[in-house]
């Protein structure tokens, strides 16, 4: 039998393929796991998991805020509350499911074998892990954050927050950002390298195109917030005086370095959102999107046009009025590219055929929702509002619309969408109809009175409010949606789960979709194609096959992936890829080791880097049937 | 504690401008918003609906593809032009709003503390320069240039009915300039959280007809009221004795305390504890004797006293009106 | 001329289209090679993401830097600024390195062992003497990190670009003892060349940190 596959590819063949690729068994599969798909549940699961813990914190402040001076929750805890839900909110939710959904998708849209950078990609998940529980450590020991998500200095320097409190969360600013660099570097790569022969850029999918864009702008984004942090890590640990007023420096410098990094940040989280709805729409709208190149050009335009706003969060800090005036201007330019975006989506709805599937609903959510969020941006854009509204319930208002309406709806449309393709079975549609409604009437009952709350004086992080101010009402309704809300998606959640256990089998496409994923088995073969695709147009499975179909000539018995070239997408190289291996594992041990233990001590940075050096150099090491006689047999020059 | 504390009730020109802005903010907002949701409802109700898994349709022709691109880039163009509107009144509006006219304006130097503000009031001669808290009283009609700094971290002073809210910035010092046009009582408090008592640092601006701000700045200007009562000597030999004069000071007496609110004139204000409690003796006591019940965190200590002593103190405070 | 006409490039992406083979309705890809070098390599594209990375870091502390400084009085606050000679020692050393590291790179895309062999132990060298001379500057910067905002930024900027050049020497050690091992494999070449990437890199990254180090305060 030959070593390499074939076309038409034969049980055998397909049976070799997935012992050749499928995760080792038992625990040796729980730490030397490296299949995308694998790492992508598991991160999809773990973002989810402190979705949830992010949401329980914010019914507990609820809970203390629905009525006046309720004194359920004191100022200490409440304070570490705040910081804790917008932290993990913002760090451990928000941007890792966006990643974790990319990490399972996009090799399968862009036809591959594997993501790029298997062993990577593992450790930046178990980074991403360790971090969260480091920081839920911390609150359960009574030392959580309090300075808010954004922890400004001086409350948040050695003078003002003293404990580990600050440290804790300013080291995972450090954990997180790892893991989301090198998930960039992953995801840029795999987008770049890996696509099926013939599938050019201009024939991607606009979720591919919305995560690399998203991933380049995390490289340029995520080193201000690292440098910012490390430089806040040093005030606070040896001395250093950066935010230091006293010594020459500048609390304004962290807000400078934190919003050039924040504001992009709130768009790492709204572009896959656009990349969701650009799924999911056409599908459900039977034709392919209106517009694709206006679409594309539209996404690159918003994330060049994000790292241009960021000192909107800083209209009513001391800054030269005509620099204020310049960023008022772009916080506003930066609506035309999405309205664009809105504008293709609705002229797609227009001239399509609709299908109301669950997926659809949570999606048509954002023109409602995420528009409004955007009316209150264009508010907290004008300086001379801002300066009424900002630091109010107001913004609460406006971040929660944006973020959920623009990433978070979509995400549960996305869920409903793709689980049938991650496990095999479909959600049911009674209970997703359930949610999506608890989950809408909850949503506005809870932020829309926070509108009329600061425009009427409520100032934002008070663990609790005077009698006789007429906050009173608001805060009740707004306590009673957030728990409807909580409920919606507390029955979206056990959807999953049942459907998870015995849910109605899917197939390989349950919805008549046009990308690449939904062309192979439902769950995907550890291999996803038993014979990788060739791509002649764009939205492939709306089109009849045309020759070549498929690539034959991998090897069976090694992981052989096609690597292609950037642009067009033609064939160039057989790459072979790493073997489940612990050392991801182990080494996201030892940087953890050596991130935690620098908390309480700068020696833990010198002694810590030695476990940290032995873990990397033994992954990088070659094992031994890398130079057994088939691998050598596999070498070709170029 | 009651006052105007609302974007869109306003007590001066500041405010007044903003409202403005917020009003045509608001109208087009609303309506570019309902616009989306008509188009969104037309596009939803004009397309069949199918089952699930219909064959797809083909792309467009080019002639459709045209007119859909015409229609969705003529969509942009308006937008864009309401944006760049909408921009224009915004840098208007700002540069109304720094055009106030500073002629014979009061100058207030105003200092955040965690978590209470203090209050210096500049234009006197220096012998006469006098020192408040946490109420901030100014003259109808005439523009007020606040000098805003902080000695420990960042805070930011609000008074939603007067106008816009500026952060104080350790390290930076800046100004502020509002003009009150209606008489009355105008609440505001500090907006960046600045630690366990961010909720409670209120800040009272007191709009006074320019002969009743006249009366008052007179008043504060005097040394505290010599006691005239046997309880309120007694009541001063407590406030001298006790740790009090450490942090407080009270003209014309030797406590010259600098750390904590100047307590020469505390029984006029309306308020202690930056609005925690209303001003009143059973207030007073309950604050000397059990701060942290109040504002958990705070930095005022408790006093132990007996009975009798307490009292004195609370009738001598009390009476520096 | 077009900059994008690249002769090289192009005989190679033929080459490499040339060994693709229609197989019925199947495209037979057997034949192409195992690794490529440059862009062709998925190793590149890493190097490239984290030199990204990194030269963001430098870009904003340097405008931090800046920002700070412009606002202050005088530039240093207090005390003299670092002392010239051994910032320029290191700066002599980096450029000089470059010669060999570019030859390294050449025979790594040419396949010549031997040479790589020979120029990975120059490059450890080279590696391990700039270490020792980036001690030395350290001991003679003039300021401690907690004496002031400058000290602070001087030694951050510094401790940056030592983590970076420390972990690029790391790597270069371990991957010089892989290709004197009998792990030594065709694709390890690509490596290489990726390593001389690299190092440029931490040269050119490092030419405007001296300047910023050692030369503003002289001239602010």
């Amino acid at each position: 039998m030959t070593d390499r596959h074939t076309l038409p590819v034969t049980a055998d063949q397909e049976h070799l393929l997935e012992q050749t690729w499928r995760d080792p068994p038992g625990w040796r599969g729980w730490i030397g796991a490296i299949n995308h798909k694998t790492i992508g549940r598991r991160f999809i699961v773990t973002a989810f998991g402190f979705f949830i813990a992010g949401g329980l914190l914010a019914l507990l402040m609820r809970a203390q805020l629905a009525g006046p001076q309720r004194g359920l929750v004191g100022p200490d805890l409440y304070n570490q509350l705040f910081t804790m839900h917008g932290t993990t909110m913002m760090f451990l939710f928000a941007v890792p499911v966006m990643q974790a959904f990319a990490v399972y998708f996009v090799p399968l849209m862009i036809g591959a074998r594997s993501i790029a950078f298997p062993r990577l990609n593992t450790y930046a998940y178990w980074v991403y892990l360790f971090g969260g529980w480091m920081l839920f450590a911390a609150f359960f020991l009574n030392s959580g954050p309090d300075a808010g998500w954004f922890a400004y200095p001086p409350l948040a320097g050695p003078e003002f927050g003293p404990g580990k409190r600050v440290d804790f969360w300013a080291q995972l600013i450090t954990f997180t950002e790892l893991s989301a660099l090198v998930e960039a570097v992953v995801i840029i790569t795999t987008i770049f390298k890996l696509r099926a022969p013939g599938m050019t850029l201009s024939r991607m999918p606009l979720f591919v195109w919305g995560m690399l864009i998203t991933a380049f702008m995390v490289l340029f984004a995520m080193p201000s917030v690292m440098l910012a942090s490390t430089a806040l890590l040093l005030d606070r640990l040896v001395g250093t005086d950066f935010y230091n007023p006293n010594e020459g420096g500048d609390p304004l410098l962290w807000q400078h370095l934190f919003w050039f990094f924040g504001h992009p940040e709130v768009y790492l989280i709204f572009l896959p959102g656009l990349g969701f709805l650009s799924t999911i729409l056409p599908t459900f709208a039977r034709r392919p999107i209106v517009g694709y190149t206006a679409m594309v050009l539209a996404l690159i335009a918003t994330a060049f046009m994000a790292f241009g706003l960021w000192v909107h969060h800083m209209f009513a800090t001391p800054f030269p009025e005509l620099g204020k005036a310049f960023f008022n201007a772009m916080s506003l330019l930066i609506a035309i590219p999405t309205a664009v975006q809105i504008f293709c989506w609705i002229a797609t709805l227009a001239t399509g055929r609709i299908v109301w599937k669950t997926p659809l609903l949570f999606v048509l959510a954002f023109f409602f929702i995420l528009v409004l969020g955007g009316m209150s941006g264009l508010m907290l854009g004008s300086v001379p509002l801002d300066l009424q509204v900002h630091d109010t319930y107001f913004v609460v208002a406006h971040l929660h619309y944006v973020l959920i309406g623009g990433a978070v709806f979509p995400l549960f449309g996305a869920l409903h969408y793709w689980f049938p393709k991650i496990t095999g079975r479909l959600m049911s549609e009674r209970l997703g109809h359930l949610s999506f409604w608890l989950m809408f009437v909850g949503f506005n009952a809870t932020f829309f009175p926070m509108h009329w709350l600061g425009l009427h004086g409520m100032t934002r992080r008070v663990y609790t409010y005077p009698a006789g101010l007429g906050w009173e009402g608001p805060n009740l309704l707004a306590t009673g949606g957030a728990f409807v809300l909580a409920l919606g998606t507390a029955v979206a959640f056990a959807n999953a789960w049942w459907a998870w256990r015995r849910g109605v089998p899917a197939g390989d496409d349950p919805w008549g979709a046009p990308t690449l994923e939904w062309a192979t088995a439902s769950p995907p073969p550890a291999v996803n194609f038993p014979a990788p695709p060739v791509v002649h147009r764009r939205d492939p499975l709306w089109h009849a096959p045309e020759e070549p179909t498929h690539v034959a000539g991998l090897a069976l018995r090694q992981r052989e992936v096609l690597v292609t070239t950037v642009r067009d997408a033609e064939p160039d190289h057989r790459y072979r890829f790493p073997v489940p291996t612990p050392w991801p594992f182990l080494g996201a041990v030892a940087t953890t080791v050596l991130f935690v233990g620098s908390v309480f001590t700068p020696w833990a940075v010198v002694w810590g880097a030695a476990p940290v050096a032995i873990g990397l150099t033994a992954w990088f090491w070659p094992k031994k049937d890398d130079r057994d006689a088939q691998a050598i047999a596999l070498e070709r020059a170029p | 504690m009651n006052g105007l504390h609302d974007v869109l009730l306003s007590g001066g020109v500041q405010a007044d401008r903003v409202i403005d802005l917020w009003r045509l903010l608001l109208w087009v907002c609303s309506g570019v918003f309902g616009l989306v949701l008509v188009g969104l409802a037309w596009a939803l109700w004009r397309a069949p609906s199918v089952r699930n898994g219909s064959r797809p349709l083909h792309p467009d022709g080019p002639a459709r593809a045209r007119l859909l691109h015409w229609r969705i880039a003529l969509a942009t163009l308006v937008s864009t032009l309401l944006l760049v509107g909408l921009t224009a009144a915004s840098i208007a509006t700002g540069r109304a709003l720094a055009g106030l006219s500073l002629d014979g304006a009061l100058h207030v130097e105003v200092t955040a503390h965690q978590w209470w503000w203090e209050l210096r009031y500049e234009d006197d001669p220096p012998g006469a320069l006098f020192s408040t808290a946490n109420e901030l009283h100014v003259p109808v009609g005439r523009p007020v240039l606040l000098r805003l700094r902080s000695d420990d971290v960042i805070h930011s002073l609000w008074v939603p009915s007067l106008g816009g809210k500026r952060d104080l910035v350790p390290g930076h010092e800046v100004t502020f300039t509002f003009r009150a046009d209606r008489p009355g009582v105008y609440l505001g408090r500090c907006a960046e959280f600045c630690g366990l008592q961010h909720a409670a640092m209120s800040l009272q601006v007191v709009a006074h007809a320019p002969a009743e701000f006249d009366a008052w700045i007179a008043r504060q200007r005097e040394p505290a009221r010599a006691p005239t009562t046997a309880q309120r000597e007694r009541g001063r030999t407590v406030f001298s004795g006790a740790s009090c004069a450490m942090c407080h000071s009270i003209t014309g007496t030797d406590a010259g305390g600098r750390r904590a609110p100047d307590l020469t004139h505390v029984a006029s204000r309306r308020t202690i504890a930056a609005g925690a409690l209303p001003m009143g003796e059973e207030s007073l006591a309950h604050w000397i004797t059990d701060p942290q019940s109040v504002k958990p965190g705070t930095n005022m200590p408790p006093t132990v006293l007996t009975a009798e002593d307490l009292q004195a103190l609370v009738a001598y405070l009390g009476s520096l009106q | 001329m077009n900059p994008f006409h690249n002769p090289a490039a192009i005989r190679q992406r033929e080459a490499a289209q040339a060994r693709v083979r229609r197989a019925g309705i199947a495209l037979d890809v057997s034949e192409l090679p195992s690794f490529g070098f440059g862009h062709r390599s998925l190793m590149w594209w890493g190097t490239q993401g984290l030199m990204a990375v990194e030269g963001t870091v430098f870009a904003l502390l340097i405008g931090a830097y800046a920002y700070i400084a412009l606002q202050a009085d005088r530039w240093p606050p207090t005390g003299p600024a670092p002392d010239l000679a051994w910032g320029a020692v290191h700066t002599l050393v980096a450029l000089l390195s470059l010669w060999p590291n570019h030859r390294i790179k050449q025979r790594a895309e040419q396949l010549d062992l031997a040479s790589v062999r020979r120029g990975m132990v120059v490059h450890s060298l080279v590696g391990a003497v700039l270490l020792a001379i980036r001690w030395a500057e350290f001991r003679h910067l003039n300021v401690g990190w907690d004496d002031d905002v400058y000290g602070s930024l001087v030694w951050l900027l510094l401790g940056l670009h030592t983590t970076h050049l420390a972990t690029d020497v790391y790597d270069t050690w371990v991957l010089t003892a892989l290709i004197w091992s009998r792990k030594m494999a065709l694709r390890r070449f690509a490596d290489v060349s990726e390593n001389a990437l690299y190092w440029y890199f931490v040269v050119w990254s490092w030419l405007p940190i001296w300047a910023v180090v050692y030369g503003v305060p002289r001239w602010l």
